[in-house]
Formats: structure tokens, C-alpha cells, sequence
């Protein structure tokens, strides 16, 4: 089937549109209409933009609620819905329902699914049983549900067209992250990186719920998808590449896990996401560099074979996961016109890199107290060209097992967590929701027992010497990796940002807040209080003529783990004050959808 | 069933009064009824408390928050152990537990498979007791009394055998 495949997309255009190719050119063109979000991250390039300008930063401070919609559930709630028409499409976290909303029949619920899954997998989901989002494709909502069940439900009646076991929550494996539709293929990744599982990026194909291709983040080259033209900072990864790094047989158990986003460049034919952090957290216990967890992949969509790979933190001392988003831009750097991938990711530093041969362009810290790293070598001669230099107080590998160390920053939560940035075209700024917390890490040996966590660091986290605000929602240049401007927030910022063309940007706080911001200054010019703190994603759409902004609240994830009872204040035994804020005195549980608009006139 | 009288003293501890008596060969103090407890002297505390806290710190507190202060998620087992009594806490840990209905899903798994859990069920048990009772406030221990010979022969032996 799979050879089949392949060979149809050698042909013609013409055997293409016979096949589901045609979902490509579908979502494709969907997601070019502002009307309508149609992918999680507003667009394949996952930058969050919308054309839409009727609410915009003269007018924005008189945005009003137009509507609101409880989800029925009290966990987590990441991503956002789905907006195609008329219709929407909301998600819960864990039982993973999905509500069809009518919008221009008094939203309506046209159909609801609610799967049953077995609840022991409920623990088995390290940070909350969230769940971040759907994807559309071929008349289908796809939904990775907690189990790791892939669902393909027709769009207009919610009945399941077909589904697939993408992996054995027996084993640690579950499914928390929002699926890509690229062309004919579903591609989803999997969690369970504190569990020590073999993570993978899979394509399924979208009319049958076969397996296309599954490339996982560490193992032989057979199973990782790579071959003799796949690149690492411009030269070949070589033979055994993952192999090499991994002490025996212990990349069977090496995490790498890929729960976060999926970008497509639909004119390169490369998908990019990252993985995440080697398993266990003790680095001791896993010498070498543990390829190709921590790494940015881009693959061909239709093969899964990678053209190249960047390892950001070769062997990871401090669960600096590499999931995060992808944001794909076209900028001038230079004088010349670039193809650019930029990355936030949870070790503080903000990567641009051509997304075209993965060439190394911009690693710059976007908090500045960001104290693990002195930078990254540019310097395409040196031996350690594109490496971190780990410096000694922050190592966690030299202090070694059993020796606590101290004010390492960022937390493990990192500068930045799974809450994508939006990217505008008009201003060319990324707008970024950060953490700000440091930590202390000491690692110790653990044992592994498969479906059991797999962890070996024992953590507290705090603001960072002298501050008292956990989080900054900021602007930043990805040509030059230069903060434009930062806004402090009292926690960390754990919501999705939206830029739109009315100069507006929106972030969720999680106190709760919506917050508009002016896309140049950062001037804030609206904030509502949700019913519950923010970690879902901003999301805009039009029905009617109206400009809508919608988003989901219902505090929890880890923010909602590590925040709820505030921050341990390291001098608290020496009787300083600080602000290390409880969360849970501002917010509570529950799922609602939000959506705003202007008053009629 | 929530303030158990012992000694005349109201102590809101599901074990009782969490007064260290006697210490046994591995290091661990022992209240009256012979359950483990805490000892703690100003900034120092006993072994147990101290290798509890990391223990706690990485495997409990990715749900049950830090300090055992509970999360948006899980409950904190600092208020647990006030009504929870050791041979209780002994049997969620080793075989989970479940409370779902239409308002909650909460489950925690079963953790007596888990060596890095199940060897080091009296240090948690010992670091959550001095949190629940005010003993030890948030703060990493400082110094602590070392880990013997007896308490490492123990540890190895049952880290063994998995």
C-alpha cells in the first residue's frame, strides 16, 4: 500500500486529485480564508496571523463578551477550537469530548462525541489530562484522544469513519498533542517522555487510518527515517547517528517525546516539529549526546524521511523538552530574502534557522536571566559548531547523582512551554508567552518499570533572584534575536497568543485574563477575567460579517501543577517575603469557551 | 474519625501522636504505636524526611504539586495525612486508587511495582507526616542525619531486586 502510495506521488497531478491529495489543496486553501481556522496554529506555517482587522487597537478596548460555552469538564484546558463555516469544533481534555457548534443557529449542538476510555490512563498523562486541539481534513475532525486512539469523525455527523491505536498507554504512551492533516496523510505525535517511551512522529493515511510511516526520535536509521543525504548543520548525520549516542540498549527506552506542534511548508515539502527530553532526567545515567531527542526534525510529509536534523541540547541535564512550535516566516536577513524557522524553545533560547537546509542563523537568549548556557558556537570551523556551551554551575551531569544544584534558570517548565507564539507579517515580530522561574535539580538513579515514571530529579522551582513576577509575554525580532518589548505578568503566561491585522494582539493570563495588547508598543488595551485561568490558545474568526475572538479557559496542565500552591520561596525558612503568589487564590477549575466581539454599533 | 485523642492532646494526624520514641537500625524513628515518623531539631532532620522530600520531589510532585501542597490536579497529602493513617497510606500508594463520577476523574495508579516508589514508602510516608503536621515547612532540608549501613544494605536490596 505504502509503495503504492509513493508512486502516485511520482505521477501525474492528475492521479493525485484521484487520491486524497486533494484534502491538501482543500486545507490548503481553507486555511488562506481569515473566515475560518482551520488548522490549530491558525495556518501551516503555525503563525497564529489573521487577516482579520475589523476589531482592531483603536476600537479593541471595547470588546464585549458575545457568548460563552461550558465544556463540562474541570482538567486543563489547552488549544482551541476549530472554525470552519458555520461550524465549530470545541475539544475537552480527558474523556476528550468534541461539540460541533452551529454558529449561525444560536450555537447549537449539532453533534457531540464523547469516547470511552479506559480511566487508568488517566495517571499515566504526567501533567494533566490535557488535550490540545483537532485537525480537519477530507469532510473529517481528527482527534488524538488521551488512550492514544486516533479518531477520524465525519464533520457533519460526528460518526466515526475510522480509527487507530497509536500506541499502549500500558506502556506510558498517550496522546495529549493536536494532529496536522498534510496532504493525504493524518501526522500525530505521541507523550510519555517521564515514562521512558520510544517516541515517533506517525503518518496515518486519511481514508483508511493506515499506517504511512512512523519515524521515532532515537534508534537505528531504520527507524528513524534518515539516510545518506539527511543533514545536521549542513553535513551528513551519518551512519548510526542516534546509535552512536546512546549507551546499549537504552535509547529503547529514551523518550524524545513529540507532543507539541506541526508546521508544513507546503512549496518545500517538509514538515518541522521537535522532540523532547532524553529519558530518564538523570543525565548521569544516560551518557552521550542522546540523539536525536531535544532536536528539530524536518521530514518529508509523504516518505517521513528527515532532511535534516538539529539537536538544540545534546544531552539534556535539564528536561529542556524541544517541543515547541515552529513558525515558519519569510524574511530578509542581510539584504537577502530567507525561507526562516523560528523556535522558542524551553531551554530560553530563541532559535531562527533557513528551514530549507536547516543552516544555523540566529540562537539568541529571549529572557535575559536565561544562566545554563554562555550561547551557542556560530562558528561554522569549530569543532562544537551549533552546540550550547553548558556552563559548570548550571551542569547538573558535573555535579553529578545525589548533589543538588542551585538557581539554574530556566525551570524545567523552560523559558517557554507548549503555548505557541504568533508571528505578524505586518510588524515581523514573534509575540511570545514566557515563563520566568528558575529551579533547583539533583538528579539520582532510578530504575525503569515500563507504565511507571520514569523520572530521577527531584526539583523546586522559584522566581529568579530578586523578582517576583513568574512570567513575560514579549515581542521579539527572529532576525536579529533581540526583545522588541516585555510585558511582566504577576505567573507564568501559559495561553496561545493570536496577531491580527488590526494591530491587536491577544494573550490568555493565568489568572484568567484575556488581554489585548498593541501589536507595535505592547500597550495593553482590554482585559476581561474568564471564568477560570487561561492555557488554551487565542483563536479568530468571522460569522456574519462580525469578527469574533474565542478562547478557552480552565486552568490546570503542569502551570496548574507546579503553580497551583504557588512557588517554593527558597529563603522562606529565613523569613524573607516575596511574591511567590498561590495560583490557586485567584482561579479556579471548569472548561468554558469564551468568544468576544464589538458591540453592535 | 478526624482529630484522634492521644496523650489528651487533639492532634489532626491519621496516625496519631507523631512524637518520635525510639529510632531503629536503618535510621527511622518510630512514634508509640511503632509507626514511622519525623524528627526534626530546628534546620536539621532525620534521614528519612530528607530522602522522603527528593523522593516526593520526583515522583509525587508532577501530580500532587510541590511540598505536597496538592495542584489543580491532585489533592495535597499534606491535609490527607491529617485523616489518613499509615497502613492506609501504605495501601493507595501500593494499589492506587479511584474516585470517578460525573464531577471528578481523579485515579492515581498503583505504585507497589514501582521500585523508585515502593523501596522508599516510609521515607514519603515520614516527609508527608512532618508536612502535614507543621514539623517542616516548604523549604528543601538543609542538614540532615547521613543514610547508614543498614538503611543502604535495605535500599539496595530492594532496588535489586528489579
Amino acid at each position: 500500500m505504502r509503495k503504492v502510495l509513493l508512486a502516485a506521488f511520482l505521477g501525474s497531478a492528475a492521479a493525485l486529485a484521484v487520491g486524497g491529495a486533494s484534502a491538501n489543496d482543500e486545507v490548503l486553501k481553507m486555511s488562506q480564508n481569515p473566515k475560518d481556522w482551520v488548522i490549530p496554529a491558525g495556518d501551516y506555517a503555525s503563525t497564529r496571523y489573521s487577516k482579520l482587522n475589523q476589531i482592531n487597537s483603536q476600537n479593541v478596548g471595547k470588546l464585549q463578551v458575545a457568548w460563552t460555552f461550558s465544556t463540562g469538564v474541570l482538567r486543563g484546558h489547552e488549544g482551541g477550537p476549530l472554525i470552519i463555516g458555520n461550524m465549530m469544533y470545541v475539544h475537552t481534555p480527558f474523556p476528550n469530548k468534541v461539540y460541533a457548534i452551529d454558529l449561525s443557529n444560536e450555537n447549537k449542538i449539532v453533534w457531540k462525541y464523547e469516547p470511552k476510555q479506559d480511566p487508568n490512563v488517566i495517571p499515566v498523562m504526567c501533567c494533566d489530562t490535557v488535550n490540545r486541539g483537532l485537525a480537519y481534513g477530507d469532510g473529517k475532525i481528527f482527534l488524538h484522544q488521551a488512550d492514544t486512539t486516533l479518531v477520524a469523525l465525519d464533520a457533519k455527523s460526528g460518526q466515526l469513519a475510522w480509527s487507530a491505536k497509536n500506541g499502549d498507554p500500558g506502556k506510558g504512551e498517550t496522546g495529549t498533542s493536536a494532529p496536522l492533516v498534510v496532504k493525504d496523510k493524518v501526522l500525530v505525535g505521541i507523550s510519555g517522555g517521564e515514562f521512558g517511551v520510544q517516541a515517533h512522529m506517525t503518518a496515518y493515511d486519511i481514508k483508511t487510518g493506515k499506517v504511512a510511516w512512523r519515524g521515532f526520535s532515537e534508534g537505528p536509521d531504520d527507524q528513524i527515517l534518515v539516510d545518506d543525504k539527511t543533514t545536521a548543520l549542513g553535513k551528513p548525520v551519518g551512519k548510526d547517528s542516534s546509535l552512536k549516542t546512546w549507551q546499549g540498549d537504552q535509547w529503547k527506552i529514551g523518550g524524545g517525546a513529540t507532543w507539541g506542534w506541526i508546521s508544513y511548508d507546503p512549496e518545500l515539502n517538509l514538515i518541522y516539529y521537535g522532540s523532547g527530553n532524553p529519558s530518564t532526567w538523570n543525565p548521569k545515567q544516560r551518557p552521550g549526546d542522546n540523539k536525536w531527542s531535544m532536536t528539530i526534525w524536518a521530514r518529508n510529509p509523504d516518505t517521513g524521511v528527515a532532511k535534516w536534523v538539529y539537536q538544540m541540547t545534546p544531552h539534556d541535564e535539564w528536561d529542556y523538552d524541544g517541543v515547541n512550535e515552529m513558525i515558519l516566516s519569510d524574511q530578509t536577513i542581510g539584504g537577502a530574502p530567507r525561507k526562516l524557522l523560528t523556535h522558542f524553545d524551553r531551554n530560553g533560547l530563541g532559535y531562527t534557522l533557513d528551514r530549507g537546509t536547516g543552516e544555523l542563523l540566529v540562537a539568541e537568549k529571549f529572557d535575559p536571566k536565561v544562566n545554563w548556557t554562555s550561547g551557542v558556537d556560530m562558528d561554522k570551523n569549530s569543532p562544537t559548531y551549533g552546540r550550547p556551551k553548558v556552563l559548570d554551575a548550571a551542569s547538573t551531569d558535573k555535579a553529578g547523582e545525589d548533589h543538588n544544584v542551585k538557581g539554574i534558570c530556566p525551570a524545567a517548565l523552560g523559558s517557554k512551554d507548549e503555548q505557541p507564539a504568533a508571528y505578524s507579517p505586518d510588524t515581523q515580530l514573534f509575540y511570545v508567552p514566557t515563563n520566568h522561574v528558575c529551579m533547583d535539580y539533583e538528579p539520582f538513579k532510578v530504575s525503569y518499570t515500563a507504565g511507571q515514571p520514569y523520572v530521577g530529579a527531584t526539583l523546586s522551582m522559584y522566581p529568579p533572584a530578586g523578582e517576583s513576577h513568574m512570567g513575560n509575554f514579549i515581542a521579539w525580532d527572529g532576525k536579529t534575536g533581540k526583545i522588541v518589548w516585555s510585558n511582566k505578568e504577576q505567573f507564568s503566561v501559559w495561553s496561545g497568543a493570536l496577531a491580527t491585522a488590526g494591530n491587536v494582539v491577544f494573550y490568555g493570563t493565568l489568572e484568567g485574563y484575556l488581554k489585548a495588547v498593541d501589536a507595535k508598543t505592547g500597550k495593553e488595551l482590554y482585559k476581561f477575567k474568564t471564568p477560570s485561568g487561561i492555557i488554551g490558545n487565542v483563536t479568530t474568526y468571522e460569522n456574519g460579517g462580525k469578527q469574533y475572538v474565542a478562547v478557552l479557559s480552565g486552568v490546570g496542565g503542569w502551570a496548574g501543577i507546579g503553580l497551583a500552591a504557588g512557588l517554593t520561596d527558597p529563603t522562606a525558612g529565613l523569613g524573607a517575603v516575596g511574591g511567590y503568589a498561590a495560583l490557586s487564590n485567584y482561579t479556579a477549575l471548569g472548561g468554558t469557551l469564551t468568544v468576544f466581539s464589538l458591540p453592535a454599533n | 474519625m478526624i482529630f484522634v485523642a492521644s496523650g489528651g492532646i487533639a492532634v489532626a494526624d491519621g496516625s496519631g501522636d507523631p512524637t518520635a520514641v525510639k529510632q531503629n537500625e536503618t535510621g527511622e524513628w518510630l512514634d508509640k504505636e511503632g509507626n514511622p515518623t519525623y524528627k526534626v531539631n530546628g534546620e536539621s532532620v532525620d534521614w528519612y524526611t530528607y530522602s522522603g522530600y527528593r523522593r516526593y520531589h520526583s515522583d509525587c510532585h508532577v501530580c500532587h504539586g510541590p511540598d505536597g501542597l496538592g495542584s489543580t490536579y491532585a489533592p495535597a497529602l499534606k491535609d490527607s495525612l491529617k485523616t489518613m493513617s499509615y497502613a492506609d497510606f501504605l495501601g493507595v500508594v501500593a494499589s492506587g486508587r479511584k474516585n470517578i463520577s460525573t464531577a471528578a476523574e481523579n485515579v492515581m495508579p498503583a505504585f507497589g511495582d514501582n521500585p523508585n516508589v515502593a523501596c522508599y514508602m516510609d521515607d514519603l510516608y515520614v516527609y508527608l507526616r512532618a508536612r502535614s503536621n507543621d514539623a517542616w515547612g516548604r523549604a528543601r532540608p538543609g542538614k540532615h542525619e547521613d543514610k547508614n549501613d543498614a538503611y543502604t544494605k535495605n535500599e539496595d536490596s530492594c532496588m535489586g531486586k528489579k
